[in-house]
């Protein structure tokens, strides 16, 4: 019973990719376009290109730029948002400024970062970490905002405080709406990876598709993008497997309201 | 012991609120929830608290809690007045499915107030281990609070104040929300736990019989601004059973007198004399 439910779940989720592939892969098949080359001579190309040193050269740097990009958002989005969360004056005297800060395109800071850190990694990092700290730190703020009165009255009774108020109550309980921000910092964090990189790099996944591009190397820039794609499925699965492992309780207890209610 | 007189002397009292009165102001309105309240409970007593909906129960619970800071009057919980949650007191909760941590197991929800305690680890083992059997749940301190039904998760609650060895309980109309049944079984709990342990235990309920089933004492509050009505001694045999204490003659009698009161505070009774104030 079980297995064949898995087993159907997993035929609905692959098999609209499949379906789209196929068709991408007939209707280019003969494609004479020199910038829609045919599916079966870009995944050629692929091996090619990805299958190389340049898996190292290119693509293991900007994984590095987006691990220390993301998780320098991840801990500042933390440390800011945990405190804001817990105290209504914080919140009043920080939202206006956050608000505005958070509008701004972490794009467009780009230029004024190259000015302060230069053209290297540091300000790569910084480019990333300018955007994914935004839902992180949101979502924290709301998730610490939102934690139940009454769990709150009985660390108070029970005098749970400090430390041990924060790490047993207050992260735990705001620790659903974090997920959903360190989700939506993750995909945020991947588009200005790239975008980081096609300005002044010399390595880098966004530095290759702008070097094919510009050498009209039109099926080694579509692996590179194929490739972008890739990585990015790779890293919602990995968050996912973390989410549901940190969450089982959340999960569990959603679960169990639904049975009951 | 003299904890059955209701004028028992200063000296014997475990808890003991004088003038209690709460007011809350927002927004250019004030409420007055507790004009009021003055009692005492001795060292060992159960107490009941009933009033009709309305009448500022949790309110109070939570002032004497030092949850909530009354606007007058005092809380002396042994001698020492209550300015925060005492050491000495745990609370039992009405929202069983909100108050414990569904992150963390029954052994972990009982055990971290004994942490925080700084108790020794076979000390915790021990007392989570005693409080978990007491309440029949020996085998459940690897679940998760929601995967238990109402009735068990509210014994988890009882277990972790009883874990914490207060000299005061407080509860807040703890089995308001739980069926019928449940509740019986948990009333009985009570007692029994209340014998075993000596503890002082202040049950706050709207339930007019399990009031009078459950304490020695019943406080029966007006509704508010919140004043004592009065003070009855139940005067039920200690020994006692869903079955027969409840068709005692003398078990109806006292259920009715309550309920008169009851339905008196619902018509706005107010005590004699307050108009002036």
């Amino acid at each position: 019973m079980k297995g064949g439910q898995t087993l159907r779940q997993a035929g609905l989720a692959l098999g609209l990719p499949a379906a789209l592939l196929a068709t991408w892969w007939i209707a280019s098949s003969g494609s004479a376009n020199f910038y829609f080359p045919p599916l079966q001579t870009i995944a050629q190309t692929f091996v090619e290109v990805w299958v190389s040193p340049r898996l190292l050269d290119d693509v293991v740097p900007s994984l590095a730029r987006l691990a220390a990009g993301y998780f320098g958002a991840v801990v500042l989005g933390l440390l800011i948002g945990i405190p804001i969360g817990l105290s209504r004056a914080l919140r009043n005297t920080l939202e206006p400024v956050l608000e505005f800060l958070r509008a701004i395109p972490p794009p467009a800071l780009v230029p004024i970062l190259i000015l302060f850190a230069g053209i290297g990694d540091t300000m790569k990092t910084l480019v990333i970490v300018s955007g994914c700290i935004w839902p992180v730190l949101l979502n924290t703020v709301e998730g610490v905002r939102g934690r139940d009165e009454v769990l709150e009255d009985v660390t108070r009774c029970y005098r749970i405080r400090g430390f041990a108020r924060l790490w047993h109550f207050v992260i735990p309980s705001a620790s659903p709406q974090m997920f959903t921000g360190l989700r939506q910092a993750l995909s945020i964090g991947i588009i200005l990876m790239v975008i980081s990189e096609m300005f002044a790099a010399s390595n880098g996944l966004g530095f290759a598709i702008i070097q094919f591009e510009r050498s009209f190397a039109v099926a080694e820039m579509w692996t590179g993008i194929i490739m972008l794609g890739l990585i990015g499925i790779g890293l919602a699965q990995v968050f996912r497997l973390v989410e549901r492992r940190m969450l089982a309780w959340y999960h569990g207890l959603r679960q169990s309201q639904r049975a009951g209610g | 012991m003299n904890a059955h007189a209701s004028g028992s002397p200063r000296t014997a009292a475990m808890l003991d609120v004088a003038g209690l009165r709460k007011v809350y102001s927002g927004s250019g309105r004030t409420i007055e929830a507790i004009r009021d309240v003055t009692f005492t409970v001795g060292a060992g007593e159960l107490v009941c608290i009933v009033g009709p909906s309305g009448a500022g129960k949790t309110t109070l619970l939570k002032c004497i809690a030092g949850l909530l800071p009354p606007s007058g009057g005092r809380v002396v919980l042994e001698g020492q007045a209550v300015a925060g949650p005492p050491p000495a007191m745990a609370v039992v909760f009405q929202e069983y499915g909100r108050s414990l941590f569904p992150w963390m197991t029954v052994r972990q929800n009982v055990e971290l107030p004994l942490k925080q305690k700084r108790l020794p680890a076979a000390r915790r083992v021990q007392l989570v281990g005693d409080a978990l059997r007491a309440v029949d749940l020996a085998d459940a301190h690897g679940a998760y609070p929601w995967q238990l039904s109402g009735g068990m998760q509210q014994r988890v609650a009882i277990a972790r104040a009883v874990a914490y060895e207060p000299h005061v309980l407080l509860m807040d109309e703890p089995f308001a929300a739980v069926d019928a049944q449940t509740r019986a079984d948990l009333e009985d709990l009570i007692r029994r736990l209340w014998h075993r342990l000596k503890v002082t235990v202040l049950f706050v309920t709207h339930d007019i019989e399990e009031a009078v089933y459950l304490g020695e004492r019943v406080l029966i509050l007006s509704h508010a601004p919140t004043v004592i009505m009065e003070d009855v001694v139940i005067d039920l045999p200690d020994e006692r059973s869903q079955l027969e204490t409840r068709s005692l003659p003398r078990f109806s009698e006292l259920r009715k007198h309550v309920y008169a009161k009851i339905q008196l505070a619902k018509q706005g009774w107010r005590p004699p004399g307050e108009s002036k104030t």
